[in-house]
């Protein structure tokens, strides 16, 4: 491992006390960040994804319980890292863009208080300094007439350029890590390609890292450095963007790449790949591989521990070790 | 085209809003004269922004919201002739949240049956097989009649909703954002069994979608739709493949195919998001245009009919000042 890492997670584990038991929402995943580079967690509705981000950055809710071998942030242990040390993290050295803006935002409060306030927070500087990078950001995230959108209330701005504030205040302090939970999936896909155009210009320009979460694999695709395959609270598959579609190994991945049109690739009107079956509960005792239930490959091993494949750069956890492509193959 | 089983005929729809707590009440044309018409067995697709008027035009052709002016006509007929019950069997819709557009409290059956009993169609043996058969066309066991919405998971869910709205037999189904609240995995399902059922029974589909992607594989003519105006239209292959005004061609470019290594597209739009209240000059697009011009500014482009479609874009128009500007 080199010494740019920037986050380290080995066997983080979360689990959630519900009526009938226990939820074992995130089980036993690792991953690691550099600087600058950005890592797509990938999966579907309930999988995990949220949940992954807010145990790193120290924001589960009360009553959920996380684990972990190791998680640790510029030389930070964040298992042990006290809530005030967290909180000066939080915005200054790691930062949150939620899908909603205004998780974010305080419609009480004008967009200028806001963006000065998340600076002045985490660093001794005037007023005027503040105000000063706040215009600063407003322009670097494309928002014309900057100066005057200062004294503007979020209610006053429409939703691409409330998320656009959103970016701008997380950037105030320069964070190294920005995670970015959903944060075009409200917007019309114009306003998506802008917003995420405007996030890799940035994280580039700041050699910024970023966790991007999202459900769409087109965006996974254009934004990722590298990409974490995310079902039932597992990591499935993980790897650079480039070598998980062009050779995805894990069955879950696959399956999904075949449920969307891909224009070009697919035929207009014919079926679409599909996944039959629902995901398993998560309650209680979770053992082997929880794709099993819906996997056209499943056999009587998939029920034990499986262990990952691949190498150390593209990854997948199939009890097949060529992750069934072969098995596919003679079938096409 | 095939014969047109459902037109719009230069509907508009203005609703009057309130801005601010003691703000004056001021019109907003949601739907502005717009013509428009489903061929029968075709897939229509409305593209759009959020807010440029889909969902009305939706529930204009559904009868949930009249005219201000121009209107509906199925099958040739006024809409207004038509009785709830004539209406409701020969048009039905689905809607994109399958979790609110259920009644938690009621069982499946009781959702399935519901357009049956409301109109008296047939006895409770008939209702019953009728709510049986069609469980089966949408792929549920015939056991989940008893069950309620809560048991059931999204995809299940909008099962029902598909079997509610084909209950009564429609000829022509309304789909607005059908698949929108789905996961992927979900959604190739539903939209698997709506071309299915396309071709089974010969629906026609008016199909509402913010995901190109989705449209272009199963719509068989697309419509693109700005602040209240069908700007353009044409068969899904035309459309996607050579697209002629400004703002489709902008919405395709933004399209993200999952390809590794082509990044982000850069559109030339900006971000100046039209305010429905106090709509642009001229051509209601000119202010995010990148070909736009004074003349676009001053005159509201006309309607151009294409080989097969039309767009109103003056960039396409032999009478006005810039149309050599198109071929760049
Ligand atoms: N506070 C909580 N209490 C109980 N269960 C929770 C809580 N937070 C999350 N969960 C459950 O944990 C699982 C993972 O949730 P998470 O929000 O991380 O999913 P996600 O992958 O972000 O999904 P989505 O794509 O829908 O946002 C889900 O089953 C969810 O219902
Ligand atoms: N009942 C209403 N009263 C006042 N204004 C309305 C009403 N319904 C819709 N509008 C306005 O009409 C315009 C068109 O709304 P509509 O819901 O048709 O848009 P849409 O294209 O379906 O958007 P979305 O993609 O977000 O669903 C919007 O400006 C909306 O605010
Ligand atoms: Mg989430
Ligand atoms: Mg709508």
């Amino acid at each position: 491992m080199t010494d740019d890492t920037l986050l380290k997670v080995r066997n983080l584990t979360l689990d959630i006390p519900v009526g009938g038991g226990t939820l074992r929402a995130v089980r036993g995943i690792d991953f690691d960040l550099k600087r600058g580079e950005t890592l797509s967690i990938v999966g579907e509705s309930g999988s995990g994804k949220s949940l992954t981000s807010l145990a790193v950055m120290g924001l589960l809710g009360k009553g959920i319980k996380r684990s972990a071998d190791e998680m640790t942030f510029e030389g930070t242990d964040l298992l042990r890292a006290s809530k005030r040390k967290m909180r000066a993290l939080r915005g200054d050295r790691m930062a949150m863009i939620f899908q909603e803006p205004m998780t974010s935002l305080n419609p009480a409060y004008t967009i200028g208080d806001q963006l000065i306030e998340a600076l002045l927070l985490h660093r001794s500087v005037g007023r005027e300094t503040a105000r000063a990078r706040a215009v600063e950001l407003l322009e670097k995230v494309g928002i014309t007439a900057a100066e005057s959108r200062l004294g503007q209330y979020p209610h006053q701005l429409s939703g691409g350029l409330r998320q656009r504030v959103v970016i701008a205040m997380a950037l105030m302090c320069e964070p190294d890590l920005v995670i970015a939970d959903e944060p075009t999936t409200a917007l019309d896909v114009t306003i998506q390609a802008q917003i995420l155009r405007l996030l890799v210009d940035l994280t580039r320009e700041m050699n910024m890292a970023m966790i991007l979460i999202t459900h769409d694999l087109g965006v996974v695709a254009r934004v990722a450095d590298k990409v974490a395959v995310m079902y039932a609270g597992e990591l499935v598959e993980t790897g650079p963007a480039a070598s998980v579609f062009e050779a995805p190994s894990h069955p879950y991945t696959r399956g999904l790449l075949r449920c969307i049109p891909q224009p070009g690739k697919t035929e207009r009107g014919a079926p679409l790949g599909t996944i039959p079956g629902i995901v398993p509960s998560l309650i209680g005792e979770v053992s082997g591989c929880a794709f099993r239930t819906r996997c056209p490959h499943a056999v009587p091993g998939c029920r034990a521990a499986i262990p990952m494949r691949g190498d150390d750069v593209h990854g997948y956890r199939c009890v097949h070790p060529d992750g069934a492509i072969s098995a596919e193959r003679e079938i096409a | 085209m095939t014969e047109a089983v459902l037109e719009l005929d230069r509907v508009r729809k203005t609703y009057t809003v309130k801005q601010g707590l003691f703000g004056k009440r001021k019109p907003l044309t949601a739907v502005n004269d717009v013509s428009l018409s489903l061929g029968k067995g075709e897939v229509l697709g409305l593209v759009g922004e959020s807010g440029c008027g889909k969902s009305t035009l939706a529930k204009l052709l559904l009868g949930l919201e009249h005219p201000t002016s121009g209107q509906v006509l199925v099958e040739g007929e006024s809409m207004d002739a038509l009785d709830r019950r004539a209406l409701a069997s020969r048009l039905q819709p689905i809607f994109q949240d399958p979790y609110s557009s259920l009644n938690p409290r009621k069982s499946i059956y009781d959702i399935v049956s519901l357009p049956l009993r409301v109109h008296s169609i047939g006895d409770a043996r008939s209702q019953e097989k009728a709510v049986k058969e069609i469980l089966d066309v949408v792929g549920l066991p015939q056991r989940v009649m008893n069950t309620y919405p809560s048991q059931m998971s999204g995809g299940q869910r909008q099962r029902v909703a598909i079997a509610r709205a084909l209950v009564m037999k429609p000829e022509i189904v309304i789909c607005d954002e059908p698949t929108s609240a789905l996961d992927v995995s979900v959604q190739s399902q539903i939209l698997n069994l709506l071309g299915e059922l396309r071709r089974e029974f010969g629906l026609t589909y008016l199909f509402i979608s913010h995901d190109l992607a989705v449209v272009e594989h199963l719509a068989t003519r697309v419509a693109v739709m700005y602040l209240g105006r069908i700007v353009e239209e044409a068969p899904v292959a035309e459309l996607f493949e050579a697209p002629k005004h400004p703002y489709t061609k902008a919405l395709l470019s933004s399209v993200l195919t999952p390809e590794p290594g082509l990044g982000v597209p850069e559109t030339s739009l900006g971000t100046a998001y039209p305010n429905p209240i106090d709509p642009p000059s001229g051509c209601a697009f000119h202010p995010r245009c990148p070909m736009a011009t004074e003349h676009c500014k001053a005159v509201a482009p006309r309607p151009l009919a294409t080989a097969d479609g039309r767009v109103e874009c003056h960039l396409h128009d032999p009478e006005s000042p810039i149309y050599a500007k198109a071929a760049a």
